[in-house]
């Protein structure tokens, strides 16, 4: 509690004793209503000078007027009892909503607590702590165990295992070691590293992250901004309801007392507090919540759009495929799969393109260059490349069907589908064929399935593959549409047709790796960048960014997303419900003041309480 | 020209409602936004007018709730 709220505390102990003193004293002791005036004092003296200061400053029909006269009013005709118990309840609920606000404040200050204070820097030899702005490029820094990683960098000596959970809500640690890079904001559990700085801190992972979080709220959703357009509406109109009791009923039945009794509740009624409060409130933690999860949003805005998706775009390669090219299959036409699967990886010995690097790469073992002899690349088709490799000189030719129609020489076998097929001969004689396709990601069936069931309708896949290998990808993951064949710039056009297609109120999100397909992640209702923690471009293009590369993220957001956006629904209808409701039984005399002071207080108390929820949410997987 | 101002101790939604509204309608400022919860005023203004600019959010700032601190933090 800070000491604002702790003397408040003690102003409000008192006042209840005064109260109740004053409660069990009344009509028996003489002057009893001394002690409901100093509980109403030690409660709320401030509230009226406040009032007063307010409308000095031309602010009218803020709470503090309306408590004043609601109050004034209710002393005014008798209803001392009242008028004491209006101010101190008010006061417990201002003390509760200050108090629960600051709480969740914290508990997101905390969840996100990446920001480095220091950096130790490595200079002539000496170490010297210094403010991570002052560190430049190429600078030395070293971090110790228990310290946050302050800048970027690579480590050029020792390792150790790094805790990344404030930055992407992974638990498990990760190990990392000389030549690999670190991320700002992790924490490095036990080694000592130093490393080599490769980003200003303005435009370290960790003052993009913060940045993104600390602007995250000024992008507000439907309801907040309904909220307060409602708040601006409802006051007035309870006030000149209020009014309208006090004078018009009385002129005609002459029964001043309760009728200005009556409308002393419609102001104590007439405050949005709840309202204005919980929703914004609900948010915050919805956010705080995802960012929990390593889910980062731009805004409220988005939880609302994520909980009523109806349409998933992904980006095929790097998103639902690893990107990464793997030998799927050998397919030698004598002899075994080694020896083919070797010939192939000699012969694109001095290939650096990533088909050949994935050749070499599934070979496993090392290559000795004093087996290869002459190379030549094939422009389109593929290399030619001399080679003394199993006890024989050879002339191997290794590349696409083109090459083999151009040397004449047959192929045998069916021509699979799916990725890239590397023909291999020796000579005129065909050898056989290794096919290298990419990989689906691990995560991929689970977190399709997870959409599904939260109740995405439309899964579609976009590709700038040729549309055969699109489609196979597709079958296998059971989705609803694939387009394959796809310039960037297609990619565009595609998603506006799909946003056409939708319903009307649900929202449609593109996944994607966040490299080149940032206008995507723009036109997009909600753009999603994966995997991509550190790159500028991700983060600026996109809405959502998931920071670890799973899939399933997405499914939390939607959880996330969901519930939020259902508390939200449920204070609203709660506390307009239960005002209106008291508004209508004062009217008619069927409800007391204090019904009023439930209708404001206990409304907001509740709301309050739903809407601390939305922070808490436990991941299933 | 993007400017953040944190409104320390402001603590009435309301408020902060009320703000936002006021601050929007000063002449040079593009948008605004400020949040209850993260206590931030974001405003896009035009960038000669800057210093005026901040000069009558403070006021308005300080009209509608005297309580809160108002910090340029960039």
């Amino acid at each position: 509690m800070t000491k604002k709220q702790k003397i408040m505390g003690i102003r409000l102990f008192i006042s209840a004793l005064f109260f109740a003193l004053a409660m069990a004293l009344e009509g028996s002791v003489y002057g009893y209503w001394i002690l409901f005036i100093i509980s109403y004092l030690a409660a709320g003296y401030d509230i009226p000078l406040r009032a007063l200061r307010n409308i000095r400053n031309g602010q009218f029909f803020d709470e503090n007027f309306l408590m004043s006269v609601a109050t004034f009013g209710a002393i005014g005709i008798g209803a001392l009892e009242e008028a004491v118990g209006v101010m101190l309840f008010y006061q417990v609920g201002e003390l509760f909503n200050d108090y629960a606000v600051n709480r969740s404040r914290k508990s997101i200050t905390d969840l996100m607590d990446i920001n480095p204070e220091y950096a130790n820097l490595l200079r002539d030899g000496t170490e010297e702590k210094v403010d991570p702005y002052e560190v430049a490029v190429d600078d030395i820094i070293i971090v110790k165990p228990g310290e946050k990683v302050p800048l970027d960098g690579i480590v050029v000596k020792g390792s150790s295992s790094l805790d990344t959970k404030a930055l992407t809500g992974e638990s498990m640690p990760v190990e990392i070691k000389e030549q690999e890079p670190v991320i700002s904001g992790s924490i490095n559990l036990n080694g000592v590293l130093e490393v080599r700085v490769t980003r200003l801190f303005d435009d370290s992972t960790v003052a993009k992250i913060l940045e993104l979080v600390e602007n995250a709220s000024s992008r507000k959703a439907r309801a907040e901004n309904f909220i307060t357009r409602f708040a601006r509406i409802y006051t007035p109109v309870v006030v000149v309801l209020a009014l309208l009791l006090a004078v018009i009923p009385p002129l005609f039945t002459g029964d001043w007392g309760t009728w200005i009794y009556r409308a002393c509740s419609f102001l104590v009624v007439s405050c949005p507090c709840a309202l204005v409060i919980s929703v914004p409130l609900s948010f915050f933690g919805g956010l705080g919540a995802a960012s929990g999860q390593g889910i980062l949003l731009k805004g409220s805005n988005y939880l609302e759009a994520m909980a009523d998706l109806d349409t998933v775009v992904f980006d095929k390669t790097g998103t639902l495929t690893t990107g990464k090219f793997q030998v799927t299959s050998v397919d030698p036409l004598t002899g075994t799969k080694e020896e083919l699967l070797e010939l192939a990886a000699y012969g694109e010995f001095h290939s650096n393109h990533p088909i050949a690097q994935s050749v070499k790469e599934a070979y496993k073992k090392p290559l000795d260059q004093s087996k290869v002899g002459e190379a030549k690349e094939l422009a389109g088709l593929g290399v030619k490349t001399t080679v003394s490799v199993q006890n024989m000189e050879r002339e191997l030719y290794i590349g696409n069907a083109r090459l083999m129609e151009q040397q004449k020489i047959t192929v045998s076998g069916s021509d699979p589908a799916e990725g890239t097929t590397l023909y291999i001969a020796d000579g005129n004689t065909y050898l056989g064929s290794v096919t290298i396709s990419d990989t689906i990601r691990e995560d991929v069936p689970d977190a399709l399935k997870g959409l599904r069931a939260a109740g995405v309708k439309k899964l579609v896949m976009l590709t700038g593959d040729k549309p055969e290998v699109g489609k196979l990808v597709g079958e296998k993951l059971g989705l609803d549409e694939v387009h394959g064949g796809l310039l960037p710039g297609d990619k565009v056009g595609k998603v506006e047709e799909l946003l056409a297609k939708k319903h009307k109120d649900a929202a449609l999100a593109f996944v994607g790796d966040g490299i080149n397909d940032a206008p995507v992640l723009a036109r997009a209702d909600v753009g999603i960048a994966m995997g991509q923690i550190g790159s500028d471009a991700a983060v600026e293009a996109a809405d959502v960014v998931i920071m670890t590369d799973e899939l399933t993220r997405l499914v939390d957001t939607i959880r996330i997303a969901r519930k939020t956006v259902a508390i939200v629904k449920q204070n609203i209808i709660f506390a307009i419900g239960v005002k209106v409701l008291i508004l209508i039984l004062s009217a008619a005399g069927l409800a007391t003041m204090w019904a009023a002071v439930f209708g404001d207080v206990g409304v907001s108390v509740l709301a309050i309480l739903n809407a601390v929820r939305a922070l808490r949410y436990q991941n299933k997987s | 020209m993007k400017k953040i101002i944190k409104l320390e101790g402001l603590c009435c939604a309301n408020c902060a409602a009320k703000i936002e509204d006021e601050v929007k309608k000063l002449s040079g400022v593009e948008h605004a936004s400020l949040s209850f919860m993260t206590q931030r005023l974001t405003m896009e203004v035009e960038e000669e007018r800057v210093d005026e600019i901040i000069e009558a959010a403070r006021k308005t700032a300080n009209k509608i709730e005297p309580e809160a601190d108002f910090k340029v933090l960039r």
